[in-house]
């Protein structure tokens, strides 16, 4: 359990250190967590393996690139990697654009608050616990609408559940979580 | 301002937009929604989460052999990526960001098209699975009385209306679904423009507008 928090807080140093210092040890060993995670994750939407593997590289590319971007206060490093990895699979793979909000800025000598920091990180340790002691049937349809790229109405689709079953379980799911993380 | 907002997104539409399963048109009404408004902004972020930890405890599936180095000389060819400057309050208009983006300027970029009795509308170009417009209402004047085949996703940017659910003013957002016949009345004061986001064409109540809705294009 420990070794998930450690390897939260790990994920933000190397990060810090790719920013700061290009260091290419460092990327490599994001590289190794992440990349094969990105590449499962565009196949399960429907990419073939050399497309997954096409975008998984320009999705780590684009984690070198953005890391001065990379805000340790508002994300995980695995929720700021999966929000590339999904902007990416827009963009590849329905051909879309993603319009994304306004940024929020920070005042110009913002340093990130340490133990802001460490409270996200525990929180995304604690939600990872809570998405993997879900019941099953719950945890399924949640990985689904993340990885899958489907509607709710697509998962009914290929399920064959009611529309309102999918529904009430992700609401479920959710709701679990939340009272996991109060 | 943030506190003055009192209509807000559903967990429906922000999970689908931290999943990425939402049409373009309907992004852009949740991205513009969320430039203005930090409490659905803190709501995304834990749906995005949500999609981080499932990332975090996914299968890997093996990168190719030369994967790394392949990555490093993409990381060469590509170019840096600058910070994106904040931009000076003074040149904020009324559009946030992702709207300006698809305008291609603020209010006075838009391109309006008459709806006839001054109401006004511009559709922003987006993917085809839903459409996005902008409508321009005068105050005190009623949208056409119109049902909804499939959803609507309606945000204000100026001015303010009223319908049966409440009243709804800048950077509120209305979700409609079959159900709601509803027809909104410009409040008073300042004309009212919203960014209204469907997946289905409007159904309009009276024979007229039905005749002419081919050819406005609502």
């Amino acid at each position: 359990m420990n070794e998930r928090h450690t390897s939260d807080a790990r994920w933000v140093r190397l990060v810090e250190r790719v920013r700061s210092d290009k260091d290419q040890a460092a990327f490599g060993e994001l590289f190794a967590h992440f990349a094969p995670r990105v590449k499962a994750f565009l196949m399960k939407s429907g990419a073939d393996s050399s497309l997954a593997e096409e975008c998984a590289q320009e999705v780590m590319a684009t984690v070198w690139h953005k890391a001065q971007l990379f805000d340790p206060e508002r994300a995980s490093v695995a929720t700021w990697v999966f929000t590339i990895a999904r902007n990416r699979r827009i963009d590849a793979l329905r051909k879309q654009r993603r319009p994304e909000p306004e940024d929020l800025t920070w005042g110009p000598e913002h340093e990130p608050d340490q133990s802001e920091t460490i409270a996200l990180q525990q929180e995304s340790k604690q939600l990872g616990r809570a998405l993997a002691a879900l019941p099953q049937n719950q945890r399924v349809l949640i990985e689904r609408a993340y990885f899958g790229e489907l509607s709710h109405s697509e998962i009914a689709a290929e399920t064959g559940l009611p529309l309102g079953t999918i529904k009430s379980r992700i609401r479920l799911a959710l709701e679990r979580l939340r009272q996991e993380m109060k | 301002m943030t506190s003055t907002i009192n209509h807000h997104l559903t967990d429906d539409l922000l999970m689908s937009y931290a999943t990425g399963s939402l049409p373009e048109a309907f992004s852009l009404v949740v991205a513009t929604h969320i430039s203005l408004c930090d409490e659905c902004r803190a709501r995304l972020a834990g749906f995005e989460a949500v999609g981080g930890a499932v990332l975090d405890e996914a299968p890997a599936c093996a990168m190719e052999e030369d994967s790394f180095a392949a990555t490093m000389r993409l990381i060469a060819q590509m170019p840096t990526e600058t910070r994106i400057e904040a931009e000076d309050e003074s040149v904020k208009g009324l559009f946030p960001k992702p709207l300006r983006d698809y305008v291609g300027g603020d209010v006075d970029a838009v391109q309006w098209r008459s709806l006839g009795g001054k109401v006004r509308q511009a559709v922003l170009p987006t993917s085809a699975d839903a459409t996005v417009r902008l409508l321009y209402i005068p105050a005190g004047v009623a949208m056409p009385d119109h049902g909804h085949a499939g959803m609507e996703l309606t945000m204000v940017l100026q001015g303010a209306f009223d319908d049966d659910d409440g009243h709804f003013g800048r950077g509120d957002v209305e979700v409609a679904n079959e159900e709601l016949k509803h027809t909104p009345v410009a409040a008073p004061g300042a004309d009212c423009i919203c960014i209204v986001a469907t997946d289905a064409p409007l159904k309009f109540s009276g024979l007229l507008p039905r005749i002419a809705q081919p050819f406005i294009g609502i």
